[in-house]
């Protein structure tokens, strides 16, 4: 009961905190790509900052999906099961390091080594709009996307083998059975089997990534314009923003950040909420209609 | 091929299926010498530089050579089937490298200027340009500690009580906590922080503070120790709980009296998981404990007060040279932190694993 309050309250707190900006702003608040609260007159809004959010975390959503996908099916299909309890450890460990630390990381380490990749890629695809250059390659959207890929790497994977996990033995090995290579039984059986609980997956990691701060805060240099050049610094996110400016806003500054949290909270539990039940969905058709499902997908 | 068909699927022949992946590494080798000269050359030609770049296209070669290479000895299917399984294990083998490059560089860069002094010295009255093996986080470390203190006070009863109702009690109300201690789970820890900023530190009225810091933590891990609690709970034997019944004791005595003890391990456990993911937190504190550079205690009800976390920021984001040498420390710290702790966890876990 108390988890029910605590929800509640974050909720109405929030929006009283967020009242007087939102007053100042009104609609604009959605329209708006500058932040700046504490001037007079005051102009904000959170445009930018959620097209950045969304534009680092389909980059992290790109990278870490495949790679999480894949290894669930490795550590499923083809580690032996004492391997695959160490690598399940290995997983939660590699949740469990703070945020802090990947920013860091990502910062000193990841950067230096991942510009260069950046530049070639502006140099050789750069007449593509999102690919284009200007010179500097570091402190982009690409490289927070990079880092949060990794942070949110563990989450989509655990989830995805548990899914993968409870295809049916009978189906997988019939289709051994009739002369399937692996591969074969994985495209043909696995992931036919269970596509809809990995989008749920994958959009838990996205709920994941769309909150992310500290890292992103760290990594990116902050400018509040819509960019779609991924490689160049600049770019914004809602949650980065909160924490980069909250120790220097004033009063107004700090009513504007609590509408951006608010926004940001709305959106993490929608998406947290359509990833469940989609999760849930799938469980539930699984207990009905699962044989037909898996003989439909190797039709 | 034929010794990857043979490997069952989930099967525990260990040997088959390790031997499938020795033939794979097998499988890559001359493939793999072939694309490293390919990427060699194109690293020559086209201003390709960084390893990541290097690494995904000698990724990409190999992978072409081996279908090729595969393709002419055994065909089409046997080849995708040789690529596939080779793409899985490149995968599965960059989550590994990622864990060990990030522990490894912090490791790196913080054992020069680790002291002594950084767990019994605070910052009070160290200068910016001093060397980072001067001063320590004594208050950060004592701020940290607090905070998780309270952070464990508040969530592990609500926690544990929000378990037990959701396992042992139910009832229609039952999965509407469950979706909302989902929910819960998913909220930004920054908006965690942004939250008791409101409630507590404005509209409250009492300022930033170390048990400011330690309610916004208590959000966050919430919802972890109700779910761990829940598992553990479901291990709990059916029959002690029947047995209990039929003794005639109530439904809330069995809980407490027998599945309750009976889960115990599993219960610290819960904590302790839930400890490892908060104590590293550090957006929700920049907005509730502030920070401070000398060791607060008996004020942490209405002072502010430093963390681990957020004195690795502030050192960090003070961008002097020595401070962020500081910073790395700290980072040292934090992430020794986290794995001890959830070692134990594991080894706990894996006694009660044992003894069920």
């Amino acid at each position: 009961m108390a988890s029910l309050m605590v929800m509640g309250l974050i909720a109405v707190f929030l929006v009283v905190q967020a009242i007087p900006a939102l007053r100042t702003a009104g609609l604009s608040f959605f329209t708006t790509n500058d932040w700046r609260p504490d001037d007079d007159p005051a102009t904000f809004g959170i445009a930018s900052m959620l097209w950045g959010t969304f534009v680092i975390a389909a980059i992290a959503l790109v990278i870490a999906v495949p790679i999480s996908i894949g290894t669930a099916v490795f550590v499923n299909e083809y580690l032996p099961s004492a391997l695959k309890r160490s690598f399940v450890s290995v997983l939660d460990l590699l949740a469990a390091v703070p945020s802090l630390i990947f920013g860091l990381w990502g910062l000193f380490f990841l950067q230096p080594r991942l510009s260069g990749t950046s530049r070639w890629l502006a140099d050789w695809v750069g007449f593509i709009p999102i690919f284009k250059g200007n010179g500097i390659y570091t402190s982009s959207m690409f490289i927070s996307g990079v880092v949060l890929a990794i942070m949110i790497v563990p989450i989509i994977t655990s989830v995805s083998r548990a899914i993968v996990a409870e295809v049916p033995r009978s189906l997988s090995e019939a289709a051994l059975a009739l002369g399937g290579t692996r591969w074969g039984m994985i495209r043909q059986v696995v992931l036919p089997y269970s596509r809809g609980g990995l989008v749920g997956a994958s959009m838990l990691g996205l709920g994941r990534a769309l909150g992310e701060t500290i890292a992103i805060a760290l990594i990116l240099s902050f400018d509040f314009t819509r960019s779609l050049h991924i490689l160049q610094p600049g770019g914004a996110s809602v949650a980065g923003t909160i924490a980069l400016r909250f120790p220097e806003a004033l009063d107004a500054g700090r009513s504007a950040l609590s509408a951006a949290g608010l926004t940001l909270f709305v959106v993490t539990l929608l998406v947290n909420m359509a990833a469940r039940s989609v999760v849930a969905r799938t469980n539930r058709r699984r207990g009905g209609g699962a044989e037909a499902t898996g003989a439909k997908g190797r039709a | 091929m034929t010794t990857m068909q043979n490997a069952g699927s989930h099967g525990p022949r260990r040997g088959s299926a390790v031997s499938s992946l020795v033939s794979m590494a097998r499988q890559l080798a001359v493939p793999g010498l072939i694309a490293a000269i390919v990427t060699g050359i194109a690293f020559a030609t086209t201003r390709l530089s960084g390893p990541f770049g290097m690494f995904v296209l000698w990724a990409a070669c190999s992978l072409l050579g081996l279908y090729v290479f595969t393709r002419r000895s055994q065909g089409r299917m046997a080849a995708t089937d040789a690529v596939a399984s080779v793409t899985l294990g490149f995968a599965a083998l960059l989550v590994v490298t990622a864990l060990g490059f990030i522990v490894g560089f912090v490791l790196l860069k913080a054992i020069p200027f680790v002291r002594l002094n950084f767990f019994t010295q605070t910052l009070e009255g160290i200068d910016p340009d001093s060397p980072a093996t001067q001063g320590g986080a004594l208050h950060a470390i004592v701020g940290t500690t607090a905070q998780v203190l309270i952070a464990t006070l508040i969530s592990l009863p609500f926690g544990v009580l929000t378990a037990v109702y959701l396992n042992e009690i139910g009832g229609r109300l039952a999965g509407v906590v469950r979706v909302v201690i989902d929910a819960m789970s998913g909220i930004p820890s920054v908006v965690a922080g942004l939250f008791i900023y409101s409630i507590w530190v404005v509209q409250g009225g009492f300022g930033y503070s170390g048990l400011a810091a330690g309610l916004a933590l208590a959000v966050l891990m919430l919802p972890t120790v109700a779910r761990t609690t829940e598992e553990m709970l479901r291990l709990v034997p059916g029959g002690l709980r029947e047995s209990a019944l039929a003794l005639g004791a109530p439904e809330w005595r069995t809980a407490l009296q027998v599945v309750l003890p009976t889960a115990k391990v599993g219960i610290v456990t819960a904590v302790i998981l839930g400890i490892a993911r908060v104590a590293g937190e550090t957006a929700p504190l920049l907005m509730t404990a502030f920070g401070n550079d000398r060791v607060n205690v008996v004020q942490t009800a209405t002072e502010p007060q430093s963390a681990l976390p957020l004195f690795v920021y502030q050192q960090f984001t003070s961008a002097q040279g020595s401070a962020v040498d500081r910073a790395w420390v700290g980072a040292f710290v934090l992430i020794a932190l986290v794995l001890v702790l959830f070692l134990i966890a594991r080894v706990i876990g894996r006694s009660k694993t044992a003894r069920l």
